[in-house]
């Protein structure tokens, strides 16, 4: 455990002055993952607010060396770069210890990132691929991805006579980079400050690729005053819409348990995009997400508790 | 829409609105400026006239999915910019190969790469004509104002399904973004077209046999599901859709699609002439660069200057006819602005030769070209 003192007296990479929203949770995440590099650190960026927003000619907030390509080949061009790195180290020709680190908003890498984001964490690249998950495209005015929750109001699901907004489920990409079997994976909100740098501290550490999925409330998007997003973080942890978990070689570890687990409404109702689930003719969906969240939040211990009684038994 | 009348329209919503006048049921999608709108408005607008809006992963899938649904039957469009244009070439590809009609739109931005997603360029159009592998010819149709988002998208349809080809509709962002007052033409003045469906016998239907129907060169398209024997692949075909390696039969039919389209290029020309008769200065203007050129070419009249505009809406297949004629006038010159380092000039130079200069006019990295610097060049080229 870091104090807040501690965390404070490390370099901060993501340098202030930035053009990102007041409230926007990216930079929370990238100020916090970053100190837990404890290395030169090299970062590689996809198309999106994140990259717009802190480079606005002629400035930068990085203070590390930065590479943006496009849209969707944030974990394949790290890779290159990841892959040159070992090749120079071999050769002698670099000594220092160096860290890899891609950012990259859900619709980066849930969708059209995804096929470069799992090449890259299967042919075990050592780095650390960082999903700021804000559920939706907000750089091009908040259009669905399929991080999007059920129920959630967008531009391309409108809610309307013929929609109750979002349809289908988000995805589960936490479970799915678990599922690539790779030395580490977790999911972080920026509210549980010392579990979220905990998390990237294992992630840097680990030899081989690391992913971690961060909840990043976007306040334009989601429909909420700026100054609730770290409460709007709080409360997806409280409410297991977003628990928080690691995965280290394969173990499901569960980092907080809320004493309360509360009911999913109370995440829902502060935000303008889900208004219309709590207008008259919407319970049955509501009573389904709450479902939703019960069933995936069970499933989640039932996992933890599978895969000690495995550790145990090896 | 419904009331008549006078509109204020973007370009994007006419396109919109055209698209679906001329029968759109389906669109598939991902998010990009400065074409964002368009997917927008589809998502809004489809499901009210029984259609189907769906948002791809990516704009591989989203073209993917248009040629799916296109051989299913529906009218299908999708929209993108730069970045997402480059990742749809295979597709497009595939949708020239297994002659399935759908309507490209591709709202231009500057690049390469991400470029600037938010300022206008014209530097798609020779990547629209030869952006995807192998031999083709393309039709690719260019608005220069906001009804023209509307009319265009109504002719890429058309032209489209009735032979039965990928049609490219290259708006720039200046078009894709402006606000025009717009008078839509009705329901009945709108000549609205469609494929041709087998009629024959099911058991003698060859998807890709040449002397079915009424068009020439163009074999009618069975919907899947309707029990017609269809097999569909990008492998070199042929009249039954099955892959074949004899060069013979795959010659014939790379000549066949490719020859539908270049038989016709005069018939798919669509240009406007400003001040043909007399002029001895030409301008050749495409897009939002064309909203400029005439006023230049005003100008020089308004001076005593004979010159004229040629306003090409039909960049490909290119206007070979009309430069030929213009040719034979005897030009003192031929100016050619575009926001790109110069594109169309080359085909224009093709056509005129030594005739007479042709003078490239170029901007890039989002500036317009303005009617005085068109203006300059006229009167230095008298």
């Amino acid at each position: 455990m870091a104090t807040l003192k501690e965390l404070s007296s490390i370099p901060e990479m993501l340098a202030p002055g930035h053009r990102l929203c007041a409230g926007c949770g990216a930079p929370i995440v990238v100020r916090q993952v970053l100190r837990g590099a404890k290395a030169p650190v090299v970062v590689g960026n996809a198309t999106g607010c994140l990259e717009v927003s802190t480079t606005i000619y002629p400035y930068t907030s990085w203070r590390t060396p930065w590479l943006h390509t496009a849209f969707e080949n944030a974990a394949a061009s790290l890779s290159g770069v990841e892959a040159a790195y070992k090749s120079l180290k071999r050769q002698g020709k670099i000594k220092e210890d160096i860290k890899f680190v891609a950012f990259g908003g859900d619709g980066g890498t849930y969708d059209i990132g995804f096929q470069s984001l799992s090449g890259a964490m299967e042919r075990g690249h050592n780095m650390v691929y960082v999903c700021y998950d804000n559920g939706a495209y907000m750089n091009t005015g908040i259009q669905r991805s399929s991080a999007t929750p059920r129920g959630a109001d967008t531009t391309t699901t409108p809610v309307g006579k013929m929609m109750p907004g979002k349809r289908g489920q988000r995805k589960d990409l936490t479970k799915i980079m678990a599922a690539h079997d790779i030395p580490y994976v977790a999911q972080v909100s920026p509210a549980h400050w010392n579990d979220l740098y905990q998390k990237a501290e294992k992630a840097f550490a680990v030899d081989g690729p690391a992913f971690i999925n961060a909840l990043a409330p976007c306040p334009r998007g989601w429909r909420y005053d700026p100054k609730d997003t770290i409460e709007l973080c709080r409360l997806a942890v409280d409410t297991c819409f977003w628990p928080l978990y690691e995965i280290v070689d394969g173990r499901v570890r569960i980092t907080y348990k809320p004493r309360e687990k509360k009911p999913v409404t109370e995440f829902l109702k502060v935000q303008g995009r889900f208004r219309h689930l709590f207008q008259p003719g919407n319970e049955g969906l509501l009573e389904e997400i709450q479902k939703d969240v019960d069933r995936k939040w069970e499933e989640l211990l039932a996992l933890e508790a599978m895969h000690e009684a495995v550790a145990q038994k090896a | 829409m419904k009331d008549a009348g006078p509109k204020l329209l973007q370009g994007n919503e006419a396109c919109v609105e055209g698209a679906i006048a001329a029968g759109l049921k389906f669109f598939a999608g991902y998010p990009i400026t400065p074409s964002t709108e368009i997917a927008e408005l589809c998502a809004l607008r489809l499901p009210k006239v029984g259609g189907k809006f769906l948002q791809m992963e990516d704009e591989i899938a989203s073209m993917a999915a248009v040629c799916g649904a296109s051989l299913a039957g529906l009218k299908s469009m999708t929209a993108t910019s730069g970045p997402g244009f480059s990742l749809k070439q295979e597709n497009i590809g595939f949708a020239v190969e297994a002659e399935i009609p759908c309507v490209i739109v591709n709202v231009q931005r500057v690049g390469p790469s991400t470029g600037m997603p938010t300022s206008p360029a014209q530097g798609d159009v020779l990547q629209a004509r030869w952006g995807t592998h192998g031999d083709h010819e393309m039709v690719v149709l260019c608005p220069s104002s906001v009804l023209e988002a509307y009319t265009l998208t109504v002719e890429a349809f058309n032209i489209s399904e009735t032979l039965r080809t990928p049609v490219i509709l290259l708006m720039d962002e200046v078009v894709g973004h402006l606000r025009e007052k717009v008078v839509l033409p009705s329901p009945q003045e709108l000549v609205v077209k469609d494929r041709e469906l087998p009629a024959g016998a099911k058991e003698a239907y060859k998807p890709y046999a040449a002397d079915q129907g009424r068009i020439k060169g163009v074999p009618p398209l069975a919907r899947f599901g309707d029990g017609y024997k269809f097999h569909v692949t990008g492998l070199t075909h042929g009249e039954d859709g099955f892959p074949t390696n004899s060069p013979k039969v795959g010659e014939k039919q790379i000549v066949r699609i490719w020859e539908k389209i270049h038989s016709r290029r005069k018939e798919l020309s669509r240009v406007e002439m400003l001040y043909p008769e007399d002029a001895e200065v030409f301008v050749y203007a495409y897009g939002s660069t064309a909203r400029s050129a005439k006023r230049a070419v005003k100008e020089a009249r308004a001076q005593g200057i004979r010159a004229c505009l040629i306003r090409a809406m039909t960049l490909w297949p290119f206007i070979e006819d009309v430069l030929s004629d213009v040719k034979k006038k005897h030009p003192k010159a031929v100016i050619v602005p575009e926001m790109n380092l110069g594109q169309m000039v080359r085909p224009v130079k093709r056509v005129i030769g030594d005739a007479c200069p042709v003078i490239p006019l170029n901007k890039v990295a989002g500036q317009l070209i303005e009617p005085e610097e068109i203006l300059a060049a006229i009167k230095e080229a008298v």
